[in-house]
């Protein structure tokens, strides 16, 4: 186990909220998806609470991304509801979705990859203008977002990468694009998919740094593997093993608990 | 301009001096055949191309638009310039009725639903009593150009047929380059992540079919005013293939590519005739030779051979 503790010594509650009146913006009660037979999410109750980075961990399997297809809606619940900001958000689309505020990441990196690194942050800020069914239009009109659409990549330390193709950048940048492209949609809330998955060191302390830059006035919630990076970033920890919650809370108290450490921790982690 | 780079710019102007020139070399009726599907190819490559779908019922729209000009030029004594209008109404109808139905499903499964439709459109032409089953619609005059200009003469219908080809195809251009077309690429290039930026893609992805079965049709419209015939063949799913080969012979998702294979295939049609069934076998060889040798096409391989977006 690793022995950073940057975080571990923040006063945190057991799962009911830090200081007891944080606003919960998604919530999901008695989530259930099952492929036939087979229930890969059981009964999933999940709150997480607005501006706090929440991880979703558990071995393989576990349900953790389907979780995340289902909050998205790229797979319909089987039984369940889930709120969103106050909505219900259970039989919407997934692109209505997006446009709530709640944006994804995907497993493997999700980039455009014939578009250059500035096309593919434009996108993001072109959809929320609305002018993109503009067939008869000259896609120069779309300069007016050059500007930020840079101002994005170089926060996420893509200044010297602006036109390059984003098939040809190296891995860690192309989940730096992604997340620069998700940002230009200003989500209230980020789903990240496994954002250190097959990354170098190097990579994964600058995607982690990336990270904490920018939860600022968001909130996030991630499927991560990679435990030193759920120890130093996440607020609150769900563990999933066969579709169910087998605890929540803080680092400290999740990882103290027989169930996880004979589930997930023991095995995973040595 | 217009969305080209300087090199495109350049190929614009060759293309457009050859289609100055070309009557004057090659016989004017074949040139606008070539012109025709060269539109419908550009067309198809729009989907193929641009979204990645994979129309294999295309042949519908080209077909509808060569029928419903033929009909209103011959019975309601439209103008051309109306007929081939209509013709591409009636290719955006049907193209959105069956695009509402085929978006629904991804990759081989709407291939497949195109070509269904397709084949039942080749059927209603069959047995409607109004597109003359077997014989077609015969003898559709070519009529006058906002009712003033004749077009009987096969060069004032070449100049139109140009200006029609050449409108189309600075058309679909623009679309390629538009706010619209960067999400069409965007969607090509990885739909879910477009999903999860917001985009209803199905709305994209149909707005792109209308526009291109649009253009199909006034190719079509136009092609049954030059031969001053619609027939079978306009809806039969072989027309289907073929304008798959020419866009894939030219080079998929390229802007020049669509004409080019649609001046070789159409060319290998007339001047191999005398071969009968030959013609057929050669063009199985070429397609078997450009999915081995250079899948890019002629104008992908011609422009990853100079650097540059033909």
């Amino acid at each position: 186990m690793r022995a950073v503790t940057q975080y571990a010594n923040e006063p945190t509650e057991e799962s009911g909220g830090r200081h007891g009146v944080s606003e919960i913006i998604l919530e999901t009660k008695e989530l259930t998806r099952a492929f036939g037979g087979f229930v890969a999410v059981n009964g999933v109750n999940l709150k997480v609470r607005a501006g706090t980075i929440h991880a979703l961990i558990g071995p393989n399997g576990a349900g953790k991304t389907t979780c995340f297809n289902l909050l998205t809606k790229f797979m319909p619940a089987t039984r369940g509801a889930i709120r969103f900001a106050g909505r219900d958000i259970t039989r919407l689309a997934p692109a209505e979705v997006a446009r709530l505020g709640l944006v994804r990441s995907f497993q493997i990196s999700a980039v455009f990859p014939h578009l250059s690194a500035l096309e593919n942050v434009r996108l993001a800020l072109q959809r929320a203008r609305g002018n993109s069914y503009d067939f008869w239009r000259s896609e120069r009109v779309l300069g007016v977002f050059d500007a930020r659409a840079r101002a994005l990549l170089e926060d996420v330390g893509l200044a010297d990468f602006v036109n390059v193709q984003a098939a040809l950048l190296p891995y860690g940048r192309k989940r730096a694009l992604e997340i620069a492209t998700t940002l230009a949609l200003d989500p209230k809330m980020m789903l990240l998919d496994e954002p250190t998955a097959g990354m170098t060191h190097e990579d994964v302390d600058r995607i982690v740094a990336l990270i904490g830059r920018i939860r600022a006035g968001r909130t996030i919630l991630m499927v991560e593997h990679n435990l030193s990076v759920v120890e130093g970033l996440c607020d609150t920890i769900t563990v999933l093993t066969r579709g169910s919650v087998v605890a929540e809370g803080d680092y400290a108290t999740v990882s103290r608990n027989p169930d996880v450490i004979a589930a997930y921790l023991g095995t995973a982690d040595g | 301009m217009l969305g080209y780079s300087r090199a495109q710019g350049m190929a614009l102007g060759i293309l457009i001096a050859l289609v100055i020139v070309a009557p004057g070399v090659l016989y004017p009726v074949f040139v606008m055949k070539v012109l025709c599907f060269a539109l419908f190819a550009a067309a198809f490559n729009l989907l193929i191309g641009y979204v990645g779908l994979l129309s294999f019922g295309h042949a519908a729209f080209f077909g509808i638009g060569s029928y419903v000009t033929a009909w209103t030029a011959k019975n309601w004594g439209l103008t051309p310039e109306l007929a081939i209008l209509l013709g591409g109404l009636g290719g955006a109808v049907l193209g959105l009725v069956f695009g509402w139905l085929a978006i629904r499903r991804q990759g081989l499964y709407f291939a497949m639903i195109t070509l269904a439709l397709a084949q039942m459109v080749y059927f209603f032409c069959v047995e409607a009593p109004f597109t003359g089953g077997e014989d077609g619609i015969q003898q559709v005059p070519r009529g006058r150009l906002f009712g003033v200009f004749s077009l009987q003469n096969d060069m004032a219908m070449y100049w139109v047929a140009a200006a029609i080809f050449l409108a189309g195809f600075l058309l679909l251009h623009r679309v390629v380059h538009s706010p619209f077309g960067q999400v069409m690429k965007a969607i090509r290039e990885n739909e879910p992540r477009a999903t999860s930026l917001g985009y209803r893609t199905d709305s994209y992805k149909l707005i792109a079919f209308v526009i291109s079965t649009f253009m199909a049709g006034i190719a079509g419209g136009t092609k049954s005013l030059v031969f001053g015939i619609a027939t079978l063949t306009d809806v039969h799913f072989s027309m289907s293939g073929e304008v798959v080969l020419m866009t894939l012979l030219g080079g998929l998702g390229t802007i020049f590519g669509p004409v080019v294979g649609a001046l070789v295939v159409t060319g290998m049609e007339n001047y191999l005739a005398p071969f009968g069934a030959w013609v057929t076998v050669t063009q199985g060889v070429i397609f078997i030779a450009c999915v081995l040798a250079f899948r890019r096409g002629i104008m992908g391989e011609l422009g990853a051979l100079l650097k540059i977006d033909l």
